[in-house]
C-alpha cells in the first residue's frame, strides 16, 4: 500500500547544527501515529519540513506517493496535507465560523473568486457550520475567536484543518497550553476524527499519546531513535533514559 | 462593518450569507454627493477634487485596509494615471472615456510589475521599496520633459465632450457629475470585491498570513492581484484629476501626495470602505477652509487632527462614530 506520507533520508541543518538527520518515516492511510521526543528533538522542524515552511537540505518527501519535496506550501495543502499549530494561529478578530469558511472556500477553490459575494456561496458556509457542530462549536459560531477560552480555540485549529478535507493531518501539540480540565474535550475530538485521515500527533502529554497512538516514533537530536507500539516504547530502556528519564528530572 | 450577533435569532449561516446586503446607511455618502450638486453649486470644483481623492483613498483602502500592505508610494500609480491621461489627450485623442481606460490599464500594469517585485518583502523593507518606486517614477517624469513637460508640468491638454454631448464647463458641473459617476461605479466594484471570497481572503492575509499559507492560499498571488487592481484604480483617480483640471504637474507623483492619502484614510478609518469617503472629504474641506484662513499654517491643524485621531480614535472618524453608536445602544 502506498503510504499516505513518507520521508526518505530527510535532512536539514541550520549551519553546522543538524536538526533533522536522515529521517525515514512513513504514515499509512488512516494511521494514528504519534511523534514524541524531548524539547529540541526537532519535532516542529520535522513538521515544518513536511509542510514546506522549511526546505530540506537533502532527502525526499512523498505525499500519497507524489514527490512534494520542492512544492510550495499551498500545493501541498491542495494535495491533502493539513496541519494545526502548536501555538494558535487563527484569525483572531474574525468569528469562529468565518475562520472555518476561509479554509472551506480555499479547499473548494472558490477563494480567488472576486466577482460574486461570499454570501452567494451558501454551501461553503453551511459546510463550515456543520463542521463546527460536529466539534460542538456550533453555539460559538458567531463569537470572535479571541473571545473563546483557549481550549476552544485549540478546537478551532482542528476545525480549520478539517475544513481542508485532508488525507494527512499533522497535529502539533493539540493540547498545548490547555488547562487539564479542558483537555478531555480535545482528546475526544481527536479520537473521533474520520477514520480515513492519516493522523500524526506531536505531543508532550504522554497520557494523550498512549491513549491515542497505535504507533509511536521517538525523535532525539533530529534522528529517529526508535519506533514501535505504545507498549514497546514504554518498555524501551533507551526511551526511558532520554525521554521519560528527563521528564522525571525536569 | 459586519458584526456577527450571537444573540440574534437569525442562524449563524444566514447571518454570514446576508452580510453583503446593502445597509441604508451606505447610501448616505451618495445622498451627500447628490445634495452637494443641487445645494452647493459654488463648491463643485472643490467637490470634484473631493470625489477624486475619495476614489484615490478607496483604492488605497483595498491594499492598506483590507490586505494590510502598508505603502507610502501609492501616488506612483495616481501619477502614472494622471500623466497617461494627459499624454493620451495631447497625442492621441481628447476623448475622455477611452483616456480613462488607457490610464487605468497603464497604472495597473505598473502596479502589477512593481507588485511582483516588491511584494516578496514585507514590513519596513516593503515600506522603503514603495517609497523608492514613487521617487523613481517621479524622477523619470521629471527627466522625460520632452513628453511630460518636466518641472513645468504638462500643458495644453484639451478634453473633448463626454459622449460628444457634455462639455467640461467652467462651473465644474460636468466634471463633478463625471467624477461622481466614475466613483459610484468604482464603489460598486470595490464593495463587491471586499465582500467576495477573494476580499475575505485578503482580510485573512492581513489577520494571519501564516494561517493563510497553511490553508493552501497562494498568498503572494493574491497580494499581487489586489496591488495591481488598487494601482489601476489609483490611476483612474489620477486620470480624472487630469481630465477635470486639464493639467498635470509633478506633484501628482510626490511623496507628499502618497503621505496625504494615507492620512486621509487613517482619518476616516481603514479597512471599511467608507473611511475613504469621510476621511477624504474631511481632509479636503478642512484643507480648503484652513488654507483660506492661513495659506501657510494650515498643515499644523491637519497634523493636530491626525494626532488626536491616532491617539484617541484608532478606528478613525468612523471608528469613533461606531463607539458612540454602541454607547448609545448600551444606554437605551
Amino acid at each position: 500500500m502506498t503510504p499516505a506520507l513518507q520521508t526518505v533520508g530527510l535532512k536539514k541543518s541550520f549551519g553546522a547544527l543538524p536538526v533533522a538527520n536522515d529521517i525515514n518515516f512513513s504514515l499509512v492511510p488512516g494511521a494514528r501515529y504519534a511523534l514524541i521526543g524531548p524539547n529540541g528533538a526537532g519535532k516542529t522542524t520535522f513538521i515544518n519540513l513536511i509542510t514546506g515552511r522549511l526546505a530540506p537540505s537533502a532527502g525526499q518527501i512523498l505525499l500519497g506517493g507524489e514527490d512534494i519535496t520542492r512544492m510550495p506550501q499551498a500545493g501541498r495543502v491542495k494535495r491533502g496535507l493539513g496541519r494545526t499549530f502548536q501555538i494558535n494561529t487563527l484569525f483572531k478578530g474574525l468569528s469562529v465560523l468565518e475562520n472555518v469558511v476561509m479554509a472551506v472556500s480555499e479547499h473548494h477553490g472558490k477563494a480567488a473568486d472576486m466577482f460574486r459575494y461570499a454570501g452567494s456561496h451558501r454551501g461553503l458556509v453551511e459546510e463550515a457550520y456543520s463542521l463546527l457542530e460536529r466539534l460542538r462549536l456550533g453555539a460559538d459560531a458567531l463569537l470572535p475567536v479571541k473571545e473563546l477560552p483557549y481550549g476552544k480555540q485549540r478546537l478551532v485549529e482542528i476545525a480549520i484543518a478539517l475544513g481542508l478535507k485532508p488525507s494527512v493531518l499533522l497535529l502539533d501539540e493539540p493540547a498545548a497550553g490547555v488547562p487539564s480540565t479542558e483537555t478531555e474535550i480535545i482528546l475526544s475530538v481527536i479520537e473521533q476524527l474520520p477514520g480515513d485521515i492519516a493522523v500524526l500527533i506531536i505531543e508532550h502529554d504522554m497520557e494523550l499519546v498512549f491513549r491515542f497512538a497505535k504507533k509511536i516514533t521517538v525523535l532525539v537530536q533530529g534522528a529517529v531513535l526508535v519506533e514501535g507500539t505504545p507498549a514497546e516504547i514504554a518498555a524501551d530502556a533507551r526511551v526511558r533514559e532520554v525521554y521519560l528519564g528527563e521528564r522525571d528530572h525536569g | 462593518m459586519f458584526r456577527p450577533d450571537p444573540s440574534s435569532p437569525i442562524s449563524p449561516t444566514e447571518q454570514l450569507v446576508r452580510r453583503h446586503r446593502l445597509h441604508p446607511l451606505e447610501l448616505l455618502p451618495w445622498l451627500a454627493v447628490i445634495g452637494t450638486y443641487f445645494l452647493l453649486p459654488g463648491y463643485l470644483p472643490l467637490g470634484s477634487q473631493v470625489l477624486i481623492m475619495i476614489l484615490f483613498a478607496l483604492s488605497l483602502d483595498l491594499i492598506l485596509g483590507y490586505a494590510g500592505i502598508i505603502t507610502l508610494g501609492h501616488a506612483a500609480f495616481f501619477g502614472v494615471g494622471a500623466y497617461t491621461a494627459g499624454i493620451y489627450a495631447i497625442h492621441v485623442t481628447g476623448e475622455p472615456l477611452s483616456g480613462l481606460v488607457v490610464a487605468t490599464v497603464a497604472a495597473g500594469i505598473i502596479g502589477l510589475i512593481s507588485g511582483l517585485i516588491i511584494l516578496r518583502t514585507h514590513g519596513l523593507t516593503l515600506l522603503m521599496l514603495t517609497l523608492a518606486i514613487v521617487f523613481l517614477i517621479q524622477e523619470t517624469a521629471n527627466k522625460a520633459g520632452f513628453i511630460t513637460g518636466g518641472a513645468d508640468g504638462l500643458q495644453g491638454i484639451s478634453m473633448q465632450q463626454i459622449f460628444g454631448q457634455f462639455r467640461f464647463d467652467m462651473f465644474g458641473r460636468t466634471a463633478y457629475v463625471y467624477s461622481a459617476i466614475v466613483l459610484f461605479l468604482v464603489w460598486l466594484f470595490a464593495r463587491l470585491l471586499v465582500h467576495s471570497p477573494f476580499g475575505r481572503s485578503l482580510t485573512g492575509i492581513r489577520e494571519n498570513i501564516t494561517r493563510m499559507h497553511a490553508i493552501g492560499t497562494p498568498v503572494r498571488r493574491r497580494l499581487v492581484t489586489i496591488y495591481a487592481i488598487s494601482a489601476a484604480l489609483a490611476g483612474l483617480a489620477g486620470a480624472l484629476l487630469t481630465q477635470t483640471t486639464q493639467f498635470v504637474g509633478l506633484s501628482v507623483l510626490s511623496f507628499e501626495r502618497s503621505g496625504e492619502i494615507v492620512i486621509m484614510l487613517v482619518l476616516g478609518g481603514i479597512g471599511r470602505l467608507y473611511g475613504a469617503f469621510i476621511g477624504a472629504a474631511v481632509f479636503m474641506i478642512a484643507k480648503d477652509e484652513l488654507a483660506k484662513a492661513d495659506p501657510v499654517f494650515w498643515y499644523f491643524w491637519i497634523g493636530m487632527l491626525l494626532v488626536l485621531v491616532v491617539m484617541f480614535a484608532r478606528g478613525g472618524i468612523l471608528g469613533l462614530i461606531d463607539q458612540a453608536l454602541s454607547w448609545v445602544r448600551r444606554k437605551s
